[in-house]
């Protein structure tokens, strides 16, 4: 995309700022539609109305909601470390950020066509639990504290089913871009990851079952790292009133919001690139069967954001249905099932495309 | 080098979203481990006890309301019954059978914001919700009789404030036909849900001695597997005519009188009560509700006890008069009080998710344990 921009207007600078503001939109319209979609999502599933009242159908209730935020007072504790407790959500805000740099969104609408994508995408998604930590630590606060405690233990747990699982999709696919690893996934639904991946070899059909695990494995984790219920421990509302960002208000606040719905599509966006054919269309291309090819990246962009979004919805669905887990329990989920499971899922992968 | 550690005290409440009310929890934690648990009371206090001295008889009632508000209807029941018998009163039938008739609405009503509320704290709101929407028809039903949602001030010394609403029975019939599938779906929702098994079973487990010891009643008592229910042990009012089962946890998940069996007596429980209305609603005899009230309320010297099974537990009215117009002690024994003695208890060794836990499924209410 900084190609595109740089022929457009030739100026290092501009090219450079229009690649960052990008993902920075991406993430507010995310955010705002995230937080519209889960109150009414909630209230369809609890026979409920949800927000009716701002705008049609409420649309613009969380456009109300942002506004509000930006205007209230910064009210903070006398007590605070005040440069960790500002530096906090910055860095929780830049995690999620960074990683929507490596995110294809079509085959050329990408920040930064960075060859090592996924490994860049783990690497900068743990940032998040320093500025967790941060912010934990210092709002001198207890309910935060034992949070951001939760916090740490739970994400830095959870990436290692996450990692193992993606090392077997390397391993598969020989590469860490993730523009790649879906170029692989072209033309059908069945060369989807999902399916066991392209070709119609004896060790596609071998591979089905497996992908089939390698995905649960890593949706669950992933959920545990984006802090989603059944997981949401950290802040745990009933337990821990907010957990770590309990002293937060206004925008530092909306911050950790924006960062959670964030990664909630970047974490749904992995997972279809990688299982389910990333922007790939699932029946070939509308552009292709007439002829027009600008019409290609648009078609790309709809089924990734289209994808992206079914995998929110489904945060959704199981955030509103299912109860919440305790700390132990989900430790003994990661370290006695998850980590195993993904383990030799990982080695059966290898033994298979070796065929 | 030792390190020096030292435990955390954390404050629970009286803000806090889960402690149902304004009750305050001390806990001392060892990381996220219980060491112990003081809870701290008080925080609602509103000298019921003392006011009702100031008060006649008549008067106390809907004081009363405010005792264990979601369940007001038992608390009228329990302080009419101790006034009746105070001045040896009997009450026709039709007063009789609609009390019953309320007051196993009223445990319908009041289970269901236990069982919501237990649900929400471990973080399932959905199940929640959808009891909330059932309790509406109670409240409807309520509504309709005697103009409350919440505080009826509905049952009077020697009868009640309104006869039913023409279309009571109806829509009784409905509510309790209807309510059957509430209770299976959550049930498959709550009850039966792999994690909130996991989250219940097995903690906070109370052993049937010691919930005698401390004095523990209702759905606490009977989910560590005692049968003791007041309306059958003790019968008061016309319950001796009505069949229904007592259930009690059986351990079905894990320990007996663990928070899950807690839990799931209240659901059985409701069903119970569905019994009992059905029972009753076709019975109601024909009559005035109003005829035994007795003008003028100046009961002789004495003292009387009255006890019901009200949603909570063994809920009690001690009255003494000295012949005047006005009790001269009005004495409470409110379950939710007792209750909450044992759970500190419980909680130890626990960790900070179990408190909540552990707590919503003893279900206070605040009202009754400061009065």
């Amino acid at each position: 995309m900084y190609q595109f921009f740089y022929d457009l207007t030739g100026n290092v600078i501009i090219s450079t700022i229009a690649v960052a503001v990008v993902p920075l939109v991406n993430i507010l319209i995310v955010a705002l539609i995230g937080v519209y979609l889960e109150r009414k999502v909630s209230a369809w599933m609890q026979d409920r109305v949800g927000p009716n009242r701002t705008g049609p159908l409420g649309l613009f209730q969380t456009v109300a909601d942002f506004v509000k935020m930006l205007q209230k007072e910064d009210a903070t504790s006398t007590e605070i470390d005040r440069k960790l407790y500002n530096i906090a959500p910055v860095l929780v805000f830049a995690g999620t950020f960074a990683s929507f740099a490596a995110i294809p969104f079509s085959k050329h609408l990408i920040g930064s066509e960075i060859e090592v994508g996924l490994f860049y995408i783990l690497a900068v998604s743990s940032f998040v639990v320093a500025g967790i930590l941060m912010a934990g630590w210092a709002s001198n606060n207890k309910y935060s504290l034992l949070g951001s405690m939760r916090a740490a233990a739970q994400i830095i747990s959870y990436e290692i089913p996450t990692a193992i699982v993606v090392l077997s999709m390397v391993m598969l696919t020989g590469t860490l871009s993730l523009t790649q690893i879906s170029e692989i996934q072209t033309a059908h639904f069945w060369n989807w990851y999902i399916f066991g991946g392209p070709g119609l070899a004896l060790s596609k059909f071998l591979l089905i079952p497996f992908m089939i695990v390698g995905f649960i494995i890593i949706f669950i984790s992933t959920l545990a790292e984006v802090n989603r219920t059944p997981f949401d421990i950290p802040e745990a509302e009933s337990e821990l009133v907010a957990g770590y960002f309990t002293e937060y208000c206004g925008t530092k606040w909306a911050m950790f919001m924006l960062a959670e719905y964030g990664n909630m599509f970047a974490v749904s966006a992995i997972v279809s690139i990688l299982f389910f054919g990333g922007y790939q269309s699932p029946f070939g291309y509308l552009g292709n069967t007439l002829g027009v090819s600008w019409l290609i990246p648009l078609e790309q962009v709809g089924w990734f954001i289209a994808k992206g979004w079914f995998f929110i919805f489904i945060q959704m669905w199981l955030r509103w249905t299912l109860p919440r887990l305790r700390v132990d329990q989900l430790m003994s989920l990661c370290w006695k099932y998850l980590i195993p499971y993904a383990i030799v899922n990982l080695v059966i992968i290898g033994i298979i495309s070796l065929l | 080098m030792a390190l020096k550690t030292e435990t955390m005290v954390l404050n629970m409440g009286p803000q806090h979203p889960s402690t149902h009310g304004v009750l305050r929890l001390e806990l001392e934690i060892e990381g996220e481990v219980i060491k112990k648990v003081t809870p701290h009371l008080g925080y609602l206090h509103r000298c019921f006890e003392k006011h009702a001295e100031a008060m006649q008889y008549n008067q106390v009632v809907p004081y009363t309301d405010r005792l264990d508000y979601l369940a007001a209807m038992g608390n009228n029941f329990g302080y009419v019954l101790a006034t009746e018998k105070l001045l040896g009163i009997q009450v026709p039938e039709r007063v009789e059978y609609i009390r019953v008739i309320m007051a196993e609405l009223q445990r319908i009503a009041s289970h269901m914001v236990a069982i919501g509320t237990n649900g929400v704290d471990i973080g399932a709101f959905t199940p929640f919700l959808y009891l909330f929407r059932d309790r509406e028809y109670v409240l409807t039903i309520f509504e309709e009789t005697c103009g409350a949602r919440m505080l009826y001030n509905y049952m009077w010394i020697g009868g009640l404030s309104h006869d039913i609403h023409p279309d009571f029975v109806r829509k009784t019939k409905e509510f309790v036909k209807y309510f059957k599938n509430t209770i299976v779906e959550v049930d498959n929702l709550l009850s039966y849900n792999k994690i909130f098994i996991e989250r219940t079973a097995n903690v906070g487990v109370l052993p049937a001695d010691t919930a005698i010891n401390f004095g523990a009643s209702g759905p606490v008592l009977r989910g560590s597997g005692v049968k003791f229910d007041l309306r059958r042990d003790d019968p008061y009012s016309i319950y001796d005519r009505f069949s229904f089962d007592i259930p009690v946890g059986l351990g079905l998940q894990g320990t007996v009188g663990d928070s899950w069996d807690r839990y799931y007596v209240r659901m059985r429980e409701m069903e119970q009560s569905i019994r009992i209305i059905e029972q009753a609603i076709d019975q109601i005899p024909e009559g005035d509700v109003q005829s035994a009230i007795p003008k003028r309320i100046k009961p002789p010297k004495g003292t009387s006890y009255a006890r019901v099974e009200n949603p909570r537990g063994d809920l009690g009215f001690f009255i003494i008069s000295d012949g005047n117009t006005n009790p001269f002690r009005v004495k409470v024994r409110a379950p939710s009080f007792v209750n909450l003695e044992v759970f500190g208890e419980l909680c130890k060794g626990h960790l900070v998710a179990d408190v909540i836990a552990i707590l919503g499924s003893i279900d206070i209410v605040l009202g009754e344990v400061d009065r």
